[in-house]
Order: structure tokens, then C-alpha cells, then sequence
């Protein structure tokens, strides 16, 4: 695999698909902005981690998987686990603390997870899932079936002890592993050169003896296609992949932060490159009308607005339900 | 019929025929196959059961308790080995936060049949990093079952009982305790999880013992009666689930309490049921309830330090003695 790909690769993708991408990724952005405006008006609880800015890699990525393949991500997982295909009634439900939430409301934002499409689950322990994926993925090894485990994480996970011991032993037993490296060049508050001594992290793959390739993570043709042709090489045994994927978040680490750590201009040079923008030109050029991406856009804010409408509607868990769920 | 055979043999012939059971479980760790187990405890299974099945890790704590999760959120039921149970401070995440939580925190959305095996344990001096009895770490973090087999029976029983259980039970195999003997049923029995063993009935005191303890016990056990007192020896056998029922029956007839453990006071399964037979039966003592336990430091390497540290027959018994005398 090459070291970067570019885009012309969606060009192979039928266009009603990458339609169906830009409607995902309009849904996402719409579901974490009415996430931001929940929890300025005090309705989620402790902390939560926007996506905005990064659908490209999670959709992009996503649609490259069969429902039957897995997928987990991590806290800063809304996208992730919708992109994957769980519904957004039920996720805004589950970060509202609803009885009808993924979780039944024990969850919440940072660990979504909807095991009916297989997003195993959203991890808030930097690096904790990565040895995780490692067991899904051999469970289809041992059975012999050619599932892939799609594994997010942010460029911080990389300097964790679990990155290390899991992509080794991933290349070591050949699992069918996509190692996806979100980097959006800040860990926490942190900007990346402070915390990591190389400037690609792309490189670390090479000390596992497996390829490596850094591509654009705002292109979302870019990332199917690379991710495409990850999945084929882990369905055909050939072991893990690790891709790291240029990102940027729009909103700080946290709902605490508002990313003041930022240089003055950063922001706005990757909104030139926004996700949605980039891939609207591309179908634009393919012949989509502009009329109907505009209504694209204004049916996902309202199919946004009426699944948070239900799910704000819903009742909260039943106070018994708290003992459940410990032992099977 | 019965027949005897070694803690070691027991826990092999567990793996086997669990493995000879259902498809679904694996082995894996690190030298678990091709040597057999760092302690011979799967001697054999890699020829047997082939490299799918019986398979070696990097040394990599984190990446096979990972694995066990991964394996059994999909279906399978895998039995992962940390070979001294004083590793799971490396794998500790994987233990307390991914594993013990993952039915609560996905609203029981899945199961996680993992089963972890963890030598366990002190006697045969392995120093402060290879002796602790790690089962007391995990008592605080609800969602983990936690068995500790005390001889071949139970080692045998509890495992298997551990790799059908649809929860994740961390089983603590005593490394001292891989050469005892003791008598097996022909074909081996499985041992539910949650309930304690009479070991030896008695009238005068309830003396509540696990793994190389509980045979300490029985020798105390021996020692006094020879002056004429009469022990009633329990072994929980599984900490989560706790037999409270069984262990407070006994006290109600004893009215005397003396727990041995292989650790120290505070935040031991010990400690834990002193408080809860304190809160529940807290008439039925005509004594205080005794801890016999480590001293407050790390287990020391030396010989005659180590046999200090770790409560020998006769300071068991003193315990009793001290008990009755109140």
C-alpha cells in the first residue's frame, strides 16, 4: 500500500452511495451541534467530546464495513457509532440518560454502543479498546470467517503502552484488523510535536511490520478507498493495516474547553477543508444538483431535530434497573 | 470410586475436557502452549488441541486480557492466563474497567464469558512481586466473580464451572499448592460457584479458610483438638459469589469467629465478612471476631521471613485459642 493515496478514488464508488456518505456526514454534524446546544443548556451530564470536523474519516471509514464487521471507537465516539448505523434517536437517548438510550441510559456519551450493528462499544480510556479489537478479531479467525474489526482511537492513543502490545500482536498473529488513527494533532490540550517526538505517526506501523499509510482525513473518498483496501487485505488474511488520517476537531477537547491553546488561524485554514464542503464539490462535479444537496441538508436537520424531539420525550430509567445488568 | 491426583493434574484435565466440551474455548498466555504452561498447567493441551486452540502470547498482559474481552463479546469463551497473578497490575484497565463493567455500562447488551486464570499466592519464595494473594484487588470492582480453589477437587470443579459461567470469574490457582494431592471422583465433578465447603465440622469455633489457608486451618483444626476443642472449618471456595449463608450458619451454632488469610487486614475478603457477619449477626458473637492474617509490609523473600509473614498451623491455632479465651 502506498504511503498516500488520493482522491479520484471515490470515482469507483456508484454515485447514490456517496450520496448516501454526505447524508450521513450531514446528519452527524447536525447531531453534535444539537449535542453542543444540549449541554449548554444543562441537559447531559458530565463531559462530552465532538466529533464535528472529523465525519469524513468515521463515515468514510464505516462504509467501507459490512454491518456484520466491527467497529469501536473511542469516547469522542457519536460519529463513530453512527456512522456504523446505530440510530439517532436512541443515541441522543442514551446521552440524555434515557431508559430507551443504546445503553438503557448507564452509558451515556462517552461509551455508545449499539451491538445490533456492531459498534462493540465507545471507550473512554485512552487506548483501552485497542487490545479489545484484538479478540474480536480473532474470534473470526478462529471460526474461519472473513469478518474485519475497524478500530478508531486519536493521535494520544499512540503514546499509550496498550497501542503498543495490541498492533504488535496484531501483525504477530495476522488478525484482520483496521487500526484507524484519528489525528486531529491534539491530545487533550496538548498539541501533538509536544508529546510526540515524530512528526508522522504513520511511521510506528513500521515497527510492527505492517504497512502504514498516511492519507487525508477531510476527503472522504480518500478515506473509503484507503480504508477499502484495508478491509480487503484483513478479509483476504494478510493481517492489520494502520492508517493514520489527517483530522481536525471543530470544538475543543472537552465541553470545558474552548481550545484557546490554539494558534490564531488553524481553525479557519481547516474549515476551508470541511468535510462536507470538500465532498459536496465532489458530487457537485459529478452532476448532483445544487438544489438537491440543499434539500439533503435541510431533510437531515429535520430528521435530526425530530429523532432529538423523541428522544427528549422519553422517560427516564426506571430506578430498579440500576441493579441490572451486572451478571448475565 | 475416586482416585488422587495433584492441583496441577486437576487444573489440566479442567482445560481439557472444557475444551473437549465446546468448541467455543481457547487457551492462550504467554508459554501456555508449546512449554506446556510456565507451571506445566497445560502440559499436553497444545498437541492435543492444536495451535487455534491452545496458543502462546507475546508477553503482553493488556493485550490478553484484550483479547479475552474482544473473544467473548463475540461469542467465544476464552480462558486467558496471567501467569503470576501480581501481573494483573499491568492489565489492570482491561480487568476493572473493561471487562467487570461492559454488561452494566452497554445496558446488558452482551455477555462476557471470559474466564482469567492468575497464579496466585505466597510459601515458596517468590518475593513482594510473585506472592500476593491479587484476589483481595478485585473485591471493590462489582461485575468480576472470583473463585479460589483450595485443592484438586475445586480446582478442577470451579474451573470448569468458570468456563461455562456466562460472567467473567477470575480464578486464583495457589502456586504452592500445584503438588498437593487429594481425591478426585472418577470422572471429575464441576463445583457451582457460590458454594462453601464444610471441610471439617466442628462445635466451638467457625474457622473460615481459602487455597493453601484452608490446609493450614485443618492442621490448626488437628492441633486443637487434641486439647480438646472442636473446630468447624469452612472454605468459601468463591469470594464473589460469597456463601454468606453457609459460613453464618456455622457461626450461629459457634458463636466464634477466626478468619486465615494470606494477606493483610485492610480490604481483604476477611475483613469484608467480618463486617457483613458483624452487621447481620452481630447477637450470635460471644467473641470479637478474629482476623489471622500477613503483617502490614510486603512479602519479604527469606525464608524464615516469608514463614513468618505467611500465618503458619500453630499461629492459626493461637488465634482459636485467643478466640475462646475471650
Amino acid at each position: 500500500m502506498s504511503k498516500t493515496a488520493s482522491s479520484t478514488a471515490a470515482a469507483a464508488v456508484p454515485l447514490e452511495e456517496q450520496l448516501d456518505w454526505q447524508r450521513a456526514m450531514l446528519e452527524i454534524r447536525f447531531f453534535e451541534e444539537e449535542c453542543h446546544r444540549m449541554f449548554a443548556r444543562g441537559l447531559v451530564r458530565g463531559s462530552t467530546h465532538l466529533a464535528a470536523g472529523q465525519e469524513a474519516v468515521n463515515v468514510g471509514a464505516c462504509r467501507a464495513l459490512r454491518v456484520t464487521d466491527t467497529m469501536a471507537c473511542t469516547y469522542r465516539g457519536h460519529a463513530a457509532v453512527l456512522a456504523k448505523g446505530a440510530p439517532l434517536d436512541r443515541s441522543f437517548g442514551e446521552i440524555l440518560g434515557k431508559a430507551e438510550g443504546l445503553c438503557r441510559g448507564k452509558g451515556g456519551s462517552m461509551h455508545l454502543t449499539d451491538m445490533s450493528v456492531n459498534a462493540i462499544g465507545s471507550f473512554a480510556i485512552i487506548g483501552a479498546h485497542l487490545p479489545i479489537v484484538l479478540g474480536t478479531a480473532y474470534a473470526e479467525q478462529y471460526r474461519g470467517t472473513d469478518g474485519v474489526s475497524l478500530c478508531f482511537f486519536g493521535d494520544g492513543s499512540t503514546n499509550i503502552g496498550a497501542f503498543h502490545e495490541s498492533l504488535n500482536m496484531a501483525a504477530i498473529w495476522k488478525l484482520p484488523v483496521v487500526f484507524l488513527c484519528e489525528n486531529n494533532l491534539y491530545g487533550e490540550f496538548s498539541p501533538i510535536a509536544h508529546t510526540t517526538p515524530v512528526e508522522e505517526l504513520v511511521v510506528r506501523a513500521d515497527s510492527y511490520g505492517m504497512p502504514g499509510v498516511r492519507i487525508d482525513g477531510m476527503d472522504i473518498g480518500v478515506v473509503h478507498a484507503t480504508v477499502s483496501e484495508a478491509v480487503a487485505r484483513a478479509r483476504a488474511g494478510e493481517g492489520p493495516t494502520f492508517i493514520e488520517a489527517m483530522t481536525y476537531r471543530y470544538k475543543g477537547h472537552s465541553r470545558a474547553d474552548p481550545g484557546a491553546y490554539r494558534p490564531e488561524g488553524e481553525l479557519e485554514r481547516w474549515l476551508e477543508r470541511d468535510p462536507l464542503i470538500l465532498h459536496e464539490r465532489t458530487l457537485l462535479a459529478a452532476g448532483v444538483e445544487q438544489a438537491t444537496l440543499d434539500e439533503m441538508r435541510a431533510t437531515a436537520e429535520r430528521t435530526v431535530a425530530d429523532a432529538l424531539e423523541r428522544a427528549m420525550s422519553w422517560a427516564d430509567p426506571a430506578p430498579e434497573t440500576r441493579l441490572e445488568d451486572v451478571y448475565a | 470410586m475416586s482416585r488422587t491426583i495433584t492441583y496441577r493434574e486437576a487444573v489440566v484435565e479442567a482445560l481439557a475436557d472444557a475444551m473437549e466440551e465446546d468448541e467455543r474455548v481457547f487457551l492462550f498466555g504467554e508459554d501456555v502452549a508449546e512449554a506446556g504452561g510456565p507451571f506445566k498447567l497445560s502440559d499436553g493441551l497444545l498437541d492435543r488441541f492444536g495451535p487455534k486452540r491452545v496458543r502462546d502470547t507475546p508477553i503482553s498482559e493488556q493485550a490478553i486480557i484484550g483479547t479475552a474481552i474482544g473473544a467473548s463479546l463475540s461469542g467465544l469463551r476464552p480462558v486467558a492466563e496471567i501467569m503470576f497473578a501480581d501481573f494483573a497490575g499491568v492489565c489492570f484497565d482491561g480487568i476493572v474497567n473493561e471487562l467487570a463493567k461492559y454488561r452494566y455500562m452497554t445496558g446488558g447488551q452482551v455477555d462476557v464469558p471470559a474466564t482469567i486464570r492468575l497464579g496466585n499466592g505466597a510459601g515458596a519464595g517468590f518475593a513482594a512481586q510473585h506472592s500476593q494473594s491479587v484476589e483481595n484487588w478485585f473485591l471493590n470492582v462489582p461485575g468480576l466473580k472470583i473463585a479460589v480453589p483450595g485443592t484438586p477437587a475445586d480446582a478442577y470443579g470451579l474451573l470448569r464451572a468458570a468456563i461455562r459461567d456466562p460472567d467473567p470469574v477470575l480464578v486464583f490457582e495457589h502456586k504452592h499448592l500445584f503438588n498437593h494431592k487429594g481425591e478426585v471422583a472418577d470422572t471429575a465433578e464441576v463445583v457451582e460457584l457460590g458454594r462453601a465447603e464444610v471441610v471439617r465440622a466442628g462445635d466451638d469455633v467457625t474457622l473460615v479458610a481459602t487455597q493453601l489457608m484452608r490446609h493450614r486451618a485443618v492442621e490448626a483444626a488437628e492441633l486443637l483438638a487434641g486439647e480438646g476443642v472442636s473446630v468447624e472449618v469452612i472454605d468459601p471456595r468463591t469470594l464473589v459469589p460469597l456463601d454468606v449463608e453457609t459460613i453464618g450458619a456455622s457461626l450461629d451454632r459457634t458463636n466464634r469467629l477466626v478468619i486465615a488469610q494470606e494477606c493483610t487486614h485492610d480490604g481483604s475478603w476477611g475483613a469484608s465478612l467480618v463486617s457483613r457477619l458483624m452487621a447481620d449477626r452481630f447477637e450470635m458473637f460471644d467473641a470479637p471476631p478474629l482476623l489471622v492474617g500477613g503483617d502490614e509490609t510486603p512479602i519479604p523473600y527469606a525464608g524464615p521471613l516469608e514463614d513468618l509473614w505467611v500465618p503458619s498451623a500453630e499461629r492459626i491455632a493461637d488465634g482459636v485459642r485467643r478466640t475462646l479465651a475471650f
